[in-house]
């Protein structure tokens, strides 16, 4: 009775499905049709690298961080930096294939769903880029703590909508982004950002983000000459660890982490790990564990960040959990700011608080891997959205806003300087 | 024959469509949504849809989610839904349940088609559970007399109306706009032409939903539909200062639509 699951097109073992209304189904088939005609077809193939290449600036590098690998007991670590694409994620890297695609299908509007704001910021950017119509939701919640995002998605032209039900936060921007798309599907299409939702979008995007893995199999044989030990990710909705982990999955000596949000501990119950306290379920169009009560109602999530902010997780990730494929783990808000902090200090480098629960991640299982061993992080993205949250996470702003220095120089000696000038 | 084979038979036998009416188990909490459903009955409505108020109503409007959430504040628990049916079976209306299917997955298909039988309800109306993913429930139903109803939509093609129909017992629920649910100005010429399409593949009744909000409308889905399904403007009725009084009101208007009166 171990067999493992059947996986078929539409379904990651007892994951997956489409859990929709029956209205959306044409468009799905549609969408399925089209990106499987997509793949096969040279040009587009053609199109989407030379937007990668020439737009989002892939490949991304891959950086040694030896300052920081200092911290974590052994490995050698190094980073996938989908933070220096374009826009600033890797979201950027299924926004453009689905984007292309809503051309290829003739729809004049895309709408997305957004937490941290950087999928709605890669939505609004491909928008304009290919000259569609553009419209976001946002929870509430999300458009106060991420508003830099929000200005950004509106200087790029598109209409960013805050949605004030339920929790405010993601999973209610997707429950409003798909009423919309039932709604106006004949001319829109709905460009979900992570591999969750219905067949075929955990397969397509998780398609569209098969290319960190491989470059970062790729660059790393070249450095190393040989598979990492370890792939570490964050795990929201699952697409940028699923992106990474594609590359690795037939590899059983690579060692695939998944972390997720464990906010203020599994035990205070204010966290969003999915596999720690989540039972299977439906959410969103798919079969796969659902953060749930005894009567099957979604429960709030909390973390600190919000892409990790969301009650259910790609099915994908659910089957790589039931086969014990890929390991996953909560890392807590003291944790993942920890290893922000550190990474910052070390390395220059300002990670996602998002990205940030990878490296908490990477920091834990450092010292079980040891001393000649290789660890891979994604490092999903970069944190200047992240930057309010931060500053008052570590006491730089006051409670207004305002930034406290580390010391004033005195006007005195300024004027002194000045009279002092180069001339004098 | 089921109830619900009965109820239509009836209603045809009249000359007449049915008045399907829905209503959120809960809302605006227990007692009252019992006393809802009993006037409903009561002024009018030959089946009662009992809706589950559900965290994350992705289909609904902001009438039945804001409906659902206010259930839910007031204490609704699932098995509240089986008391509801209870209530509106012993007011002589046809009970079937509407429910989003995290609910039920996790009360357990079984165990939930077991409990439905038993508080007398007659089916399930599971708007984002297509056949195509309904095989445990479809068996659950069948060994138990229950009534799966699912729904089909403009976008659905000649091909899907067959399967989906195939898979229905009792009605077919005819999603007549593109959109969620909420009262409209205007029943759109959509819900005509798409209840021609179904009736080309099926002989099941087909009830007309989304959108109606008054007798003068419901008597217009009359003319070519076999039910009229009202929900929202029947839960903004509730929702008011004199809610039973309102409701009991506007169903006796929708009463008289369905008669084309
Ligand atoms: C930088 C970054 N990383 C990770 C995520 C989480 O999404 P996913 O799990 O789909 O990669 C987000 C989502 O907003 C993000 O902005």
């Amino acid at each position: 009775m171990t067999a493992t699951p059947r996986t078929t097109t539409d379904r990651f073992g007892d994951f997956g499905g489409r859990y929709v209304p029956e209205a959306l189904v044409a468009a799905l088939d549609e969408l399925d049709a089209a990106r499987t005609e997509a793949m096969a077809d040279p040009d587009f193939r053609a199109e989407l690298d030379r937007l990668q290449r020439d737009y989002t600036g892939r490949p991304s590098p891959l950086t040694e961080v030896p300052r920081f690998a200092a911290h974590a007991g052994g490995p050698r670590i190094f980073l996938k930096r989908e933070d220096l694409n374009h826009t600033g994620s890797h979201k950027i890297n299924n926004v453009l294939g689905q984007a292309l695609l809503a051309v290829r299908m003739g729809k004049r509007r895309v709408i997305a769903e957004t937490g941290a704001g950087q999928h709605g910021v890669a939505t609004a950017t491909a928008a304009a880029l290919l000259g569609l119509e553009c419209t976001v939701y946002m929870g509430q919640v999300d458009t106060e703590r991420q508003a830099l995002n929000v200005a950004r998605m509106r200087l790029l032209g598109a209409e960013v909508v805050a949605v004030p039900t339920g929790s405010g936060t993601l999973k209610d921007a997707i429950n409003e982004a798909m009423r919309d798309w039932v709604t106006n599907v004949g001319h829109t299409h709905y460009l979900l950002g992570t591999v969750t939702g219905p067949h075929p979008f955990p397969t397509m995007v998780r398609d569209f983000h098969a290319v960190i893995g491989q470059e970062a199999r790729k660059q790393l044989d070249d450095v190393v000459g040989g598979l990492p030990d370890a792939v570490c990710a964050c795990v929201g909705g699952g697409s940028n660890a699923i992106g990474i982990f594609h590359a690795f999955r037939d590899e059983p000596s690579v060692a695939l982490w998944g972390f997720e949000a464990g906010g203020d501990g599994i035990e205070s119950g204010r966290h969003a790990a999915r596999f720690s306290g989540g039972q299977p379920g439906v959410l969103h169009g798919a079969s796969t564990y659902v953060l749930q009560d005894a009567d099957g109602q979604t429960l709030e999530t909390h973390s600190v960040s919000a892409g990790l902010d969301y009650p259910s997780i790609g099915p994908e990730h659910a089957f790589l959990h039931d086969s014990g494929l890929a390991r996953y783990a909560p890392v807590t808000d003291d944790e993942a700011m920890e290893a922000f902090r550190l990474l910052c200090r070390t390395e220059g480098i300002i990670p996602a608080i998002e990205s940030a629960h990878a490296l908490a991640g990477a920091l834990r299982i450092g010292p079980e891997l040891g001393e000649g061993t290789v660890l891979l992080v994604n490092l999903s993205g970069r944190g200047d959205k992240d930057v309010d949250t931060a500053a008052r996470w570590f006491g730089l702003v006051d409670d207004e806003g305002q930034a406290r220095v580390d010391g004033e120089a005195g006007p005195g000696d300024a004027d002194a300087d000045h009279e002092q000038g180069p001339d004098a | 024959m089921s109830v619900l084979d009965d109820v239509f038979t009836r209603c045809g036998e009249e000359g007449r469509s049915a008045l399907v009416g829905y209503l959120p188990a809960g809302y605006p909490d227990l007692p009252t949504s019992l006393e809802a459903v009993r006037t409903l009955a009561r002024a009018g409505a030959d089946v009662i849809e009992v809706g589950v108020p559900y965290t994350d109503p992705l289909m609904d409007g902001p009438v039945l989610e804001r409906a659902a959430s206010t259930a839910l504040r007031a204490g609704f628990r699932l098995k509240d839904v089986f008391t509801v049916v209870e209530a509106a079976r012993d007011a002589g209306a046809v009970p079937v349940v509407m429910t989003y299917w995290n609910p039920v997955l996790r009360y357990g298909v079984d165990r939930f088609a077991q409990d439905l039988a038993d508080a007398g309800g007659a089916g399930l109306i599971t708007p984002d559970l297509i056949p195509d993913e309904a095989g445990a429930w479809r068996s659950a139903a069948e060994e138990r007399g229950l009534a799966p109803v699912f729904l089909v939509a403009p976008s659905s093609t000649d091909d899907r109306l067959r399967s989906t129909t195939q898979a229905c017992r009792g009605f077919v629920y005819v999603a007549s706009t593109m959109g969620v649910t909420g009262v409209r100005a205007s029943v759109g010429s959509d819900a005509e032409r798409l209840v021609e399409r179904t009736r080309a593949v099926t002989d099941l009744p087909l009830c007309v939903g989304l959108g109606v909000s008054t007798g003068a409308q419901a008597a217009q889905v009359a003319a070519f539909a076999d039910g009229v399904i009202v929900g929202s403007a029947l839960v903004r009725a509730l929702g008011g200062e004199d809610g039973l009084k309102d409701l009991e009101h506007l169903t006796h208007q929708l009463a008289e639509g369905v008669r084309g009166v």
